[in-house]
């Protein structure tokens, strides 16, 4: 019993900075705009949300540097597929290695210029960074040593997660960002400012992501910087959309399904008689992924599939 | 009706006739150099100067220090070039179907796998037939490998973008799974790694540099008569504009896509071959290294034309090899050539808004 509540605090660990990149890019494709940047824009907020508290010692700030960074480098892709019409795809991939280069750059020249040869995040930051048992939840059995006894990170990302199924499905702004992702078009015709959401949008959406990257390399990494921290995660994050049926709500427990996925080499047990392959286990996430995309298409329910919109830029003129 | 209009936005987005080729190369060679400007307002930055800093790019990406083979560094340049050519070529023809493959990585992957079979366990044949065997191999595992995504495209209208990103990764861990296990070097006392080639597995070299290169080469010409020349290369263009139009003709859309993905794979079967028989001389993990992701940029920016593709991948690798040396040389990290990278590529991603839309300023000319 205990082997199973920590084999699903580990899910939920894990699944943190899955839920943090799901959920922003929810809010991308949501927009129309399938960023493929994902991984990059959570290498950048990773580097930056480090080096702040690296540098302050300062937690909040970290997260709000590592929002911000986030933010900053979405810029670039909502300027480029926004307002410059070049292509989603190439654009986010492009996001995406440049993100994961600068972000492993800085890392590197931050570490030849520090006296020990390595980068440590000082103790103030390890210790706010400490897991949190949320008073009388905490005790509620195996739910509260689940789901209320992590850290920082993973109670804002429910909360974010909630926030912002809240704002797609029950907000107008957020029936507004929904038209847009369906048909531009309409969503202009009746008078809603197109690039201003898709702008709006797309950075708050890269700024979560960012969060994401900061759990990877402050949290995961056990507050020592290593270069490729994301790791590919943010790949699974844009996966998991799909698993996630483009709901922030659901994308929570799917973040916690896939974290199990990449935890359960370490809980399976050992004295079955066979043994599966640990790279079996690695492929596992992508291998459900590879499912679900086929099976949903097979099954073709509209209220199931990407926004109509999502990866065509919109040009006013050629409505 | 007019009226009801009440001003004419200061600045709005026109599309503009199609430009000449001529302008259009002349527009992304500025963009290039505004590129490479913006790169060295990075360098400076750093505190280098970005004169000596790309002086020496380009210089360490051909001529070496070693007096006695001075080319050295040219040639690992081409090394580089050979499996993003190849695989560019092989995206280009998922691209202009419109067919957005993004699992080059993973087609890389099966190429190599399945020809690594051939030179690990049956390398004891001539050495010319175990070529070709590799060779064809390589090509159907790739190309099985594309056909997955096509199918389920056709036939479900999958998202094809996902599918080959997530097949990427399966691919990358049956790699894992091979290393590890069946496939493990039994020399290497649990280290996971697969045994080095045979020496009769190895491709022979050319010029001092594996014979990817020319494989390359010849494909470049292929592609290009394949894309323009040939009925099927004319189906792919109808394909990309319209299913319906190819299904009046007479086209079956999804025969086409599954025909042609089966070739992209291929051809990105191929340079997963090229890399582990002819570079690495065994097969792990890093076989296909990003490589499979660059090539979709490559292809992109040589506007999917195969002789483009020649020209971009070569200097891509010209990139790569000299930031590998300059970086070396500045006390920089080499992630430096993955940010000039990025940025040179954002620049001729906005560049190529030039080339379809232009700006109308308020009573500026309405017709161009």
């Amino acid at each position: 019993m205990t082997r199973l509540i920590s084999f699903l605090a580990h899910a939920v660990y894990m699944g943190t900075p899955l839920l943090f990149g799901t959920v922003g890019e929810i809010q991308n494709e949501k927009a129309g705009h399938l960023n493929l940047g994902v991984e990059g824009t959570m290498a950048m907020g990773a580097c930056a949300g480090f080096m702040i508290a690296y540098k302050t010692g300062s937690l909040w700030l970290s997260i709000l540097a590592a929002f911000l960074m986030g933010a900053l480098v979405s810029l670039i892709y909502a300027f480029l597929t926004i307002t410059m019409m070049a292509n989603q795809n190439v654009t986010g991939l492009t996001l995406t290695i440049f993100g994961t280069g600068l972000s492993n750059f800085i890392g590197e020249q931050m570490i030849s210029a520090s006296p020990t040869g390595n980068l440590k995040l000082p103790e103030g930051v390890m210790n706010s960074l400490k897991d949190i048992e949320i008073p009388l939840l905490s005790k509620i059995p195996v739910l509260g040593e689940v789901l209320f006894s992590q850290n920082i990170f993973t109670y804002l990302s429910i909360i974010i997660a909630v926030i912002m199924f809240i704002y797609l499905k029950k907000t107008k702004t957020g029936l507004n960002l929904r038209t847009i992702g369906e048909n531009p078009a309409v969503a202009d015709a009746v008078g809603i400012n197109v690039v201003k959401y898709k702008y709006i949008n797309v950075l708050i959406g890269g700024g979560i992501c960012g969060i994401g990257g900061a759990f990877c390399s402050m949290v995961i990494n056990g507050g020592v910087w290593m270069a490729n921290s994301v790791n590919g995660l943010g790949w699974i994050a844009v996966a998991l959309v799909i698993f996630a049926v483009w709901n922030p709500a659901r994308a929570i427990y799917g973040a916690y399904i896939f974290g199990a996925f990449m935890v359960l080499k370490y809980y399976f047990p050992k004295d079955l008689g066979f043994t599966v392959p640990e790279s079996f286990f690695d492929m596992l996430p992508y291998l459900v992924t590879a499912l679900v995309l086929i099976i949903t298409s097979v099954r073709k329910s509209r209220e199931r599939s990407q926004p109509q919109s999502c990866g065509i830029n919109y040009f006013r003129e050629e409505r | 009706m007019a009226d009801t209009i009440k001003k004419e936005p200061l600045i709005r987005i026109a599309k503009r006739a199609e430009r000449s080729n001529k302008q259009k190369l002349i527009l992304r060679l500025l963009s290039v150099l505004l590129a490479i400007c913006a790169g060295g307002i990075f360098i400076l930055i750093l505190g280098k100067n970005p004169f000596s800093y790309y002086a020496k790019m380009v210089k360490g990406a051909f001529i070496g220090k070693n007096a006695a083979s001075p080319f050295m560094p040219f040639k690992e340049t081409i090394k580089i070039m050979i499996p993003l050519l190849i695989s560019s070529l092989g995206i280009t023809l998922a691209f202009k179907m419109k067919f957005w493959n993004i699992g080059a990585e993973g087609q890389i992957i099966m190429g190599g796998i399945f020809a690594s079979y051939f030179a690990l366990y049956h390398y004891d044949m001539p050495h010319y037939l175990l070529f070709v065997v590799m060779f064809v191999a390589a090509m159907i595992g790739g190309g099985l490998y594309g056909i997955i995504p096509a199918f389920f495209k056709a036939k479900f209208d999958t998202n094809e973008t996902l599918l080959t990103l997530m097949l990427n990764y399966i691919a990358l861990y049956v790699i894992d799974w091979l290393t590890k296990g069946a496939w493990q070097d039994p020399e290497s006392k649990g280290y996971p790694k697969i045994a080095r080639f045979d020496l009769n597995a190895w491709l022979d070299s050319m010029g001092g540099v594996q014979i990817g290169w020319v494989i390359g080469l010849v494909l470049v010409v292929l592609v290009f008569i394949y894309l323009k020349y040939t009925k099927q290369g004319y189906e792919i263009t109808v394909v990309s504009d319209s299913h319906a139009t190819a299904r009046y003709a007479g086209m079956s859309p999804s025969k086409i896509m599954i025909r042609t993905m089966f070739l992209s794979g291929a051809i990105c079967g191929i340079a997963g071959m090229v890399q582990a028989c002819g570079t690495e001389h065994t097969l792990s993990t890093s076989v296909a290294g990003g490589v499979g992701f660059t090539a979709i940029i490559v292809a992109w920016l040589a506007n999917l034309n195969p002789f483009g593709i020649l020209v971009v991948s070569f200097l891509f690798a010209v990139l790569e090899k000299g930031s590998t040396v300059v970086s070396s040389e500045f006390v920089l990290s080499p992630y430096c050539s993955d940010v000039l990278q990025g940025i040179i590529l954002f620049f001729v991603l906005g560049c190529e808004f030039f080339i379809r839309y232009r700006f109308v300023t308020r009573g500026g000319r309405k017709n161009d």
